[in-house]
């Protein structure tokens, strides 16, 4: 079921450098919300920041609040691993696991938590999470086939389908298409478009059409120089957004005026 | 899609159902891994406090009661000085070979043979010492007879070939040569690792300047794996000084102090007296032959750390990232 | 060659010299050139070998000759840079050739001495009251495969850990000690190793104390470090992005770190660890000390003499006895067959390396 993520003030560090700095944003359920800005903007690190995953750095810490349906992320206490089982995560570049097939990459996150489950509902939940990726007419007679042997594009789908195979309730996406081709990034486009009616979906991307074509809301983030934390400048929806948006800073960036 | 069949994942802080397992399971793996870290900080304490432990007991021992009857330094020192010298020469002969050993795999050979090569090379790096050391005895060692009695000859002003030539061939020479040809893979697999690392950038900036080969080798390669062959050079020579077998197979037990290479009259190495003299040897000789290895231990260890530093210096200039 | 011409290669011939053209490279040896000089001098120095010259003289001055006849060559037909390059190709080929004389002396040696004694008895008789010709190295070879196993029962689990805390646990001062202290280990002689394990058993069991037990101590002491730095390297080289994609699955580190990590450097794991044991398999001098030698089976690593291969080659060698001939045979045979046991284990961590790393298709 989708969810909703409320953020407070929110600051990340790593270590004494403050990498993002007051953020403050609802992101709705069941829609999907784009975050964009320039490189080094602190729009990765927040994503990260949502299901935990920036504390994969040492050093890294977070001041503020960040909830889902009201509940604490950062509440002490709080395994980070139960809140990536909630909050699931794809990124820039495919990374499927090597060592396993088609069908292994896609029950990963209940075989690597030795987790039993019977062939029958395995087998259920390979052929639902492959279909809700799109993947599955390409690949359902290839299961035992290595993950590592599809194309990018392909390869990319199986992290999703891997990713969902879980049941999260957000669905996060670091650049999901950056390293693909156009084919497969429509591909993904559309995917995201089906995903949304039961997950609430974060993306990050660099490419401004993208966000317009897929995203309900839009979040632009901006950094005022090197050294200097990452803010978000400016979220509403969408259309607003790369229509008539409040800030000039984000006017300039939406239209190409930045730098 | 369908999400019913599954119960949700609970929230965090709503369930702790399955969480805390999750944790002591970090835990416990992290304290493992941790302990085996620990373990090796106590086994290496231990490697020294044993040896200094019973090494000690000959270092403070009076004289006459240590072998040779003059004390651990008078005991020691002759020891010390043939393990300087077997090593030196290995290092002298070997680094050159292997340099050329190493360029030849790396840029010289064509591709298909290199690959090959290089793993001949990485197989002889594996053979056992004591394999070198029975072709040492039985083939170099009377191969080198008649070129020793020839240098005894012509050239015995020198010390290092004053004679009398030996008429078996065990001489501190061959000893040096057998550690030598030991050395020369291991050295000669460091720097061709390297050599192979060059980045293809200089390389092919050196060509494009219309440089032959060799100066491309010596614009680009050789700079950049100078500190390759010095830490390589290194690690042979932390092999030559702590050889034990090969050495004892070669050298029988005088252990004086002298230059000449190739008189049957010669130095012993302190690894070798200790595979020698150990299986005969109690009491006060025992802690006698552990100090010796402390010291051997002392001076491998300065050696390899002099190798350890001159690699992080070089990654620290390699730019190579 | 880097100084090539413009110049189509069949309008050089061999006897030819560089056309007087004003072209900065004046002319180009034919690419047999170098084939042609080692030959030229190859047959010189065959005349010489017939005439009666020695052997070594003839060998040291053919290879000077045959450098300094490229490089002369190549001087009149190719200029200096030209000459130079030749030279130092020829110089390293050379140094390879020399230096690939001994290690090709030493493998045959090995191989044509330790034959003789590649019999059955050899691999199913213990010494045990032989005297003279017969024999065998059983005993030898279970006492160094029961030696070497336990090592390798100690050291693998521990270096394995260590490597891991290392890669994704360490950090702060005890992971640079433990870096800085498994370097340390890495460079102590084996010799060493053996004294302390004496050292060791000898405070707690008093001196004259000969044990299996004792030699794999040693060998652990050796074994651990070369453990430690393979897997280290092997886990450094797993991506990250493999790491982040198991955690964004919420699978908790340690099962991350067994399942993923170790999982897809598996192979290089066991290809390092093969290569250890082949690096302590093949010790002397820590086991000469340690285990001292004896002429029956004995299988209890921890009461009595052991014997093995390493230890039991030297002694054959250096104590022959009365009847010397076939106890160096045996010496000869225990070191072909240690030799072949190395080369197998270092095939075998080919082999390893070839069938269980990630597979694409």
């Amino acid at each position: 079921m989708a969810k909703s993520i409320e953020v407070r003030d929110l600051n990340i560090y790593y270590g004494a450098f403050r990498a993002v700095e007051g953020v403050t944003m609802s992101i709705r359920p069941a829609q999907v919300t784009a975050l964009i800005g320039p490189s080094g903007c602190g729009k990765s690190t927040f994503l990260r920041s949502i299901n935990r995953m920036h504390e994969v750095i040492p050093g890294a810490y977070v001041e503020g609040s960040l909830t889902l349906n009201g509940n604490d992320l950062y509440a002490p206490g709080t395994d980070p691993v139960s809140v990536r089982r909630q909050v699931g995560m794809v990124f820039q570049r495919p990374n499927p696991f090597p060592t396993m097939s088609i069908y292994d990459n896609v029950v990963a996150g209940y075989k690597l938590n030795s987790r039993k489950a019977s062939k029958t509902v395995t087998d259920e939940l390979v052929e639902r999470s492959l279909r809700g990726a799109n993947l599955w007419n390409e690949v359902k007679d290839r299961l035992d086939k290595p993950g590592a042997g599809l194309s990018g594009g392909q390869q990319q789908r199986l992290c999703i389908a891997r990713a969902i195979a879980v049941q999260p309730d957000v669905l996060l996406m670091d650049e999901p298409c950056s390293a693909l081709d156009p084919i497969s990034t429509l591909a993904i486009e559309d995917l995201i478009n089906e995903l949304k009616t039961e997950y609430t979906i974060v993306i990050v991307t660099h490419n401004m059409q993208q966000a317009a074509r897929v995203s309900d809301y839009t979040g632009f983030f901006n950094i005022e120089g090197t050294g200097k934390p990452g803010k978000l400048v400016e979220m509403d929806e969408t259309k607003t957004i790369f229509s008539q948006p409040r800030e000039k800073a984000t006017e300039d960036y939406v239209s190409g005026r930045f730098g | 899609m369908s999400i019913s069949t599954e119960p949700q994942a609970s929230p965090p802080g709503a369930s702790t159902r399955g969480r805390p397992s999750r944790q002591v399971g970090d835990r416990v793996f992290a304290g493992f891994a941790t302990g085996a870290g620990i373990l090796i900080l106590l086994m290496l304490a231990g490697v020294a406090a044993f040896l200094l432990a019973e090494g000690f007991p000959a270092i403070v021992a009076p004289a006459e009661d240590v072998p040779g009857g003059q004390g651990f330094v008078a005991f020691a020192w002759p020891l010390l000085f043939g393990t300087l010298l077997a090593a030196t020469i290995a290092l002298v002969v070997a680094t050159p070979f292997a340099v050329g050993v190493a360029l030849f795999i790396s840029h010289f050979a064509p591709r298909r043979l290199a690959s090959g090569l290089g793993y001949l090379m990485d197989l002889l790096a594996a053979i056992p010492s004591l394999v070198y050391g029975l072709w040492g005895v039985t083939v170099l060692a009377p191969a080198t007879v008649p070129s020793a009695r020839w240098l005894a000859d012509n050239l015995g002003f020198i010390p290092l070939f004053a004679g009398p030539a030996s008429t078996t061939g065990r001489t501190m020479l061959v000893a040096g040569l057998v550690l030598a040809v030991m050395i020369l893979p291991i050295i000669s697999a460091v720097s061709r690792e390297v050599f192979l690392q060059t980045p293809r950038l200089h390389e092919e900036a050196a060509l494009a300047l219309g440089a032959t080969r060799w100066e491309m080798i010596r614009m680009a390669v050789l700079p950049f794996g100078r500190s390759g062959i010095i830490s390589g050079a290194m690690l042979g020579l932390g092999r030559a000084l702590g050889e034990t077998i090969a050495v004892a197979l070669i050298l029988s037990g005088l252990g004086i102090i002298t230059f000449n290479l190739i008189s049957g009259q010669n130095s012993l190495t302190i690894a070798a007296n200790i595979a020698l003299d150990f299986p005969e040897s109690s009491g006060l000789a025992i802690n006698a032959l552990i100090a010796s290895g402390l010291v051997l231990f002392l001076v491998t260890f300065l050696v390899n750390a002099f190798a350890r530093y001159i690699i992080n210096r070089r990654s620290e200039f390699s730019g190579a990232n | 060659m880097t100084t090539s011409t413009s110049k189509p290669a069949g309008t050089v011939g061999a006897g030819e010299v560089g056309p007087a053209t004003s072209s900065p490279s004046p002319g180009k040896l034919p690419p047999r050139a170098p084939w042609l000089v080692v030959g030229a001098v190859a047959s010189v120095a065959v005349l010489l070998l017939f005439v009666g010259v020695s052997p070594a003289l003839v060998v040291i001055g053919g290879l000077a000759a045959n450098i300094l006849g490229i490089c002369l060559w190549s001087r009149l037909v190719e200029g200096r840079r030209a000459a130079t390059d030749r030279m130092v190709t020829a110089v390293v080929a050379t140094a390879f050739v020399i230096a690939m004389i001994p290690l090709v002396s030493l493998l045959y040696t090995v191989v044509s001495r330790g034959a003789a004694r590649m019999d059955a008895a050899f691999f199913t008789n213990s010494m045990l009251g032989v005297v003279g010709e017969g024999g065998g190295a059983y005993h030898a070879i279970m006492g160094t495969l029961i030696v070497t196993g336990l090592a390798a029962l100690i050291s693998v689990p521990i270096g394995i850990m260590t490597a891991v805390y290392l890669v994704e646990y360490g950090k702060g001062r005890l992971a640079r000690s433990i870096t800085f202290l498994v370097d340390v280990m890495t460079g102590i002689p084996s010799i060493v190793a053996g004294l302390f394990a004496v050292a060791l058993f000898q405070l707690f069991f008093g001196p004259g104390i000969r044990l299996g037990i004792m030699g794999a101590v040693a060998l652990t002491v050796l074994m651990i470090p070369v453990v430690v730095r393979s897997v280290e390297e092997m886990l450094k080289i797993v991506p990250n992005e493999l790491r982040e994609a198991s955690y964004a699955l919420g699978v908790s580190k340690w099962r991350t770190i067994v399942k993923v990590v170790l999982r897809t450097s598996v192979a290089g794991i066991a290809t390092g660890i093969t290569l250890a044991v082949a690096r302590v398999i093949g010790e002397t001098a820590p086991l000469l000390i340690t285990l001292g030698a004896v002429t029956g089976v004995n299988f209890n690593p921890f009461e009595g003499r052991m014997s093995s291969l390493p230890v039991f080659s030297y002694y054959s060698y250096v104590a022959p006895g009365a009847s010397p001939a076939p106890s160096i045979d045996r010496a000869w045979a225990a070191a072909l067959v240690l030799m072949l046991i190395v080369m197998a284990l270092s095939l075998l961590a080919r082999l390893i390396s070839y069938l269980f790393s990630p597979k694409i298709r």
